[in-house]
C-alpha cells in the first residue's frame, strides 16, 4: 500500500516518514527501544546487555557525524578519535571537580558544573578545533586528507598522553563527568513511582533519547540545502561551485557538525564506565567509527546506527556465535602463526580487530551500501511481493 | 500537459536593468605557452541569443570558464549586469544570476534528479543550518516554495517519470535535459549553454532546441549557447561569433557568418584571416 499513496503537499512528499505505514513501523521500533531494559534486566547478564547498547547508542551519535563529513560530504577523515577525545576532556573538565595534591596545587583542573553545561560545551569546543582543521579541506582530497587527519590522531595521542593536568597521565587517568540533570543522578540506582530502576536501565534511556535527538537533527540536516550542498561537493566540487555553492563555507560546516557530534559522542561515552584513559584515542578508535559509518552504509544517517549497534555488540555476537571458537580453530591451522599464540585462545580483543578488518573488506566488495543497504533490498523485495520487481 | 509559463514560476529569472548583460572587452588567456583566448570582445543584450562556434580547440569553453569565473583572464575586463566580475568567486557569480550546462555532463550522479534541480535553487533558499536541524517553520516554507519552482520546471522538460531516480541511472539524453533543468532552476539572468545537443539523435535534438526557444520566448533571458551542431545554432541564434585558434574570426548575423570565407576555411583547417590583436597588448 504504502509505495502506492499519492502525496497532496511537498511538505507530505519530503517528510522524513512520509507513509503511515512507516510511521507504525518506526513507533514500533522506538517503543521496541524503550521498553527492551524492562526485559534485559530480568537476565542474568542484563547489566553487561544494557551498557553495551547504551554504548553503541553513544558511538551511533559519533557514527552520524563522521558519516556527515565522509558519507555526505565526502571528505574522508581519520580524525575521529581526536575529536571524540576533545569532547570527553571538555567534558571531564568542566563537569567533575578539581582534585587539589598534598601541597595544595591543582592536580587536576575541574569545574564541577552540570550536564547542561558540559554537554554543550564539550560539542562545541570540538566543533572549534573541526573549523580549526577544516582549512586543510580546503586544499586537500581523498587520500592526501585522510592522511593529515590521521596525522591528528596522533597529536592528540601525545598531548592527552602529557597533558596530566587535564587528563590525569596514562595509567592513572581521571573520573569522567556526572552524568546528571538539575540534581538528579542518571548513574545511581533509583525508585519512580514504586518502581526500582537500576543505573544501567537509566543510562541507557538517556542516551537512547539523546541518540534519537541527535539522529532527528542530522536527518533534518541532510535533507536541507546544507545536506544538498554536502552531497554536491562530494559529487562534483567545482560543478558545485558554479551552482553558486560556496565551497569553503559548507566543508567548513561539515567539518564543523561533524566534530560537534564526535564531541557529544566524547562526553557520553566514558559517562557509562566512569572513567577515562588517556590512551583510548588512538587510531583503533578512529578505525571502529570508520568500520561503523562503512558497514552501515555511507550517507545513510539509519545506516550509522546499524553501524554503531553491530561494531559495538560485536562481542557479544562473537560468543553468542562462538565465533572465537572458529577463528581459533582457523588460525591454529596456519603454519607458524596457531604456534605462536600456542595454546592460549586469542583474547576477544584479537579477535574484534580480526573481524573489524574482516568485516570491512567484506562490506566493501559484497555490499557498498552497508547494512543499510541489505534493509532496502530486503524492504524493496517485501513491497512487491510476490512479483520481482 | 504544462499549466504554467516559465515566466510565471520563475519570476525572479531574467534582469530589468539597462545596457548589455554581458560585455566581454578584449580577454586574453593563456596557460603557460599556450594562448587560449587571444584578444576576445562581444557584448550580449537582454533576451539575445548569441552563439560562439568555431573548430575544436578554438577556445569557445574556455570563454565560457572566464564568465562563469573558473579561469581568470590574464588580461581584458568582464562585466556582468554592469558589474566587474573578473575576480568574483564562482559561486558569487552563480547567485549574481549567471547559470551554465556544461559540454560533458557535470551532474551529481549520486543525487536524485529533484536534489539536482533543488541545488540549483540553492542561492534562493534563505535558512541558516540551525533551522535546517530543527526544520524551523521558515525551512519548511523556503522548501515548499522552491520544490514548486523546481515542479514547474519538471513539468516543462517533461522530466516527471524520473522526479525520484538517480541520476547516474538515467539515459544520456535525460541527464542532458536534467542539466538544463538545473541551470534553469537558478533563475538565471544569462544562460551559458555548452553544447546542448552533442551527441544527440535527431529527435533529441529537435526537443533540445524546442526546449531553448521556448526559454527564450517565455523568460527573454540572455543566452550564450556553444555548439557544433550547425542547424541549431542558424535556427536558434541572433548573433554569431566564429572563433579559431582562440581569436575571433568574424561576427555577425548567422547567415552572413556561415557564408564568410574565413569561417569556412576555419573549419576546413585551411588558411584564414582573423581579428588581429589591437596594438598595444602583448600578443
Amino acid at each position: 500500500m504504502s509505495h502506492l499513496s499519492r502525496f497532496t503537499s511537498y511538505k507530505h512528499d519530503s517528510a522524513i516518514l512520509p507513509t503511515t505505514t512507516q510511521r507504525v513501523w518506526f513507533g514500533i521500533l522506538i517503543l521496541t527501544g524503550a521498553l527492551l531494559p524492562l526485559y534485559l534486566v530480568s537476565l542474568i547478564d542484563g547489566r553487561s546487555w544494557l551498557i553495551l547498547f547504551a554504548t553503541a547508542f553513544v558511538a551511533a551519535i559519533g557514527a552520524i557525524g563522521l558519516n556527515i563529513i565522509t558519507g555526505f560530504a565526502g571528505q574522508v577523515s581519520l580524525g575521529q578519535a581526536f575529536f571524540i577525545g576533545v569532547g570527553a576532556y571538555t567534558a571531564t573538565a568542566l563537569g567533575s571537580p578539581a582534585v587539589l595534591g598534598p601541597d595544595g596545587a591543582v592536580e587536576l583542573i575541574g569545574f564541577d558544573l552540570g550536564m547542561v553545561i558540559w554537554l554543550p560545551a564539550a560539542g562545541l569546543v570540538a566543533a572549534l578545533a573541526g573549523v580549526i582543521i577544516a582549512p586543510i579541506a580546503f586544499r586537500l582530497e581523498g587520500l592526501y586528507l585522510a592522511l593529515v587527519t590521521l596525522g591528528l590522531v596522533f597529536v592528540g595521542a601525545h598531548v592527552f598522553r602529557n597533558w596530566t593536568a587535564l587528563t590525569g597521565g596514562v595509567g592513572k587517568g581521571r573520573e569522567a563527568a556526572e552524568l546528571s540533570v538539575l540534581g538528579y543522578r542518571f548513574d545511581l540506582d533509583s525508585q519512580i513511582l514504586g518502581f526500582s530502576i537500576t543505573r544501567e536501565q537509566q543510562i541507557y534511556w538517556v542516551m537512547l533519547v539523546i541518540l534519537i535527538v541527535m539522529a532527528v537533527l542530522a536527518k533534518n540536516l541532510v535533507r536541507s540545502k546544507d545536506g544538498r550542498a554536502f552531497a554536491a561537493i562530494r559529487d562534483r566540487g567545482v560543478a558545485a561551485e558554479l551552482m553558486g555553492v560556496n565551497q569553503t563555507k559548507y566543508k567548513t560546516l561539515a567539518f564543523a557538525i561533524s566534530s560537534f557530534y564526535a564531541g557529544i559522542t566524547g562526553a557520553l561515552l566514558f559517562t557509562v564506565t566512569g572513567f577515562i584513559e588517556p590512551t583510548s584515542f588512538n587510531l583503533l578508535l578512529s578505525i571502529a567509527y570508520i568500520a561503523m559509518v562503512v558497514i552501515g552504509g555511507l550517507a545513510s544517517i539509519a545506516g550509522s546506527i546499524m553501524g554503531a549497534l553491530f561494531i559495538i555488540l560485536l562481542p557479544k555476537l562473537i560468543d553468542l556465535l562462538f565465533l572465537g571458537d572458529v577463528i581459533d580453530a582457523v588460525i591454529g591451522w596456519i603454519p607458524g602463526l596457531g604456534s605462536q599464540t600456542g595454546d592460549a585462545p586469542l583474547t576477544s580483543a584479537q579477535i574484534e580487530r580480526i573481524l573489524f578488518g574482516v568485516l570491512i573488506v567484506v562490506f566493501l566488495i559484497v555490499e557498498p551500501l552497508g547494512l543499510n543497504g541489505i534493509w532496502i533490498r530486503i524492504r524493496n523485495y517485501w513491497k512487491a511481493f510476490p512479483f520481482s520487481y | 500537459m504544462r499549466t504554467t509559463l516559465l515566466s510565471e514560476a520563475l519570476p525572479d529569472a531574467g534582469w530589468n536593468g539597462s545596457g548589455p548583460l554581458v560585455e566581454v572587452d578584449d580577454i586574453h588567456l593563456s596557460f603557460e605557452g599556450v594562448k587560449a583566448i587571444d584578444g576576445v570582445s562581444f557584448e550580449v543584450s537582454n533576451h539575445e541569443l548569441f552563439a560562439i562556434i568555431g573548430p575544436n580547440g578554438a577556445g569557445k569553453t574556455s570563454i565560457f570558464n572566464c564568465l562563469s569565473g573558473v579561469y581568470r583572464p590574464q588580461e581584458g575586463s568582464i562585466r556582468f549586469l554592469g558589474n566587474s566580475i573578473i575576480s568574483t568567486k564562482p559561486w558569487k557569480i552563480a547567485a549574481m544570476g549567471m547559470a551554465r550546462t556544461f559540454q560533458n555532463i557535470e551532474l551529481f550522479p549520486n543525487m536524485t534528479v529533484l536534489d539536482n534541480l533543488m541545488l540549483g535553487r540553492h542561492s534562493s533558499l534563505d535558512y541558516g543550518f540551525v533551522s535546517a536541524m530543527v526544520r524551523a517553520g521558515r525551512a519548511e516554507r523556503s522548501e515548499t516554495q522552491n520544490r514548486q519552482i523546481v515542479e514547474a520546471i519538471i513539468q516543462f522538460l517533461e522530466l516527471e517519470p524520473v522526479r525520484k531516480s538517480y541520476v547516474a541511472m538515467l539515459p544520456y539524453g535525460i541527464q542532458k535535459r536534467v542539466e538544463l533543468g538545473r541551470a534553469l532552476a537558478m533563475s538565471p539572468k544569462l544562460l551559458l549553454l555548452d553544447e546542448p545537443a552533442a551527441g544527440m539523435n535527431t529527435e533529441e535534438t529537435e526537443d533540445m532546441a524546442r526546449f531553448i526557444m521556448d526559454i527564450k520566448r517565455e523568460l527573454g533571458i540572455g543566452m550564450i549557447l556553444v555548439e557544433h551542431d550547425m542547424r541549431v545554432v542558424m535556427d536558434l541564434a541572433d548573433t554569431v561569433l566564429a572563433m579559431d585558434f582562440g581569436k575571433p574570426i568574424t561576427i555577425g548575423r548567422p547567415r552572413d557568418v556561415q557564408e564568410n570565407e574565413d569561417v569556412i576555411n576555419a573549419y576546413l583547417g585551411r588558411p584564414h584571416a582573423v581579428v588581429e590583436t589591437q596594438p598595444g597588448g602583448t600578443a
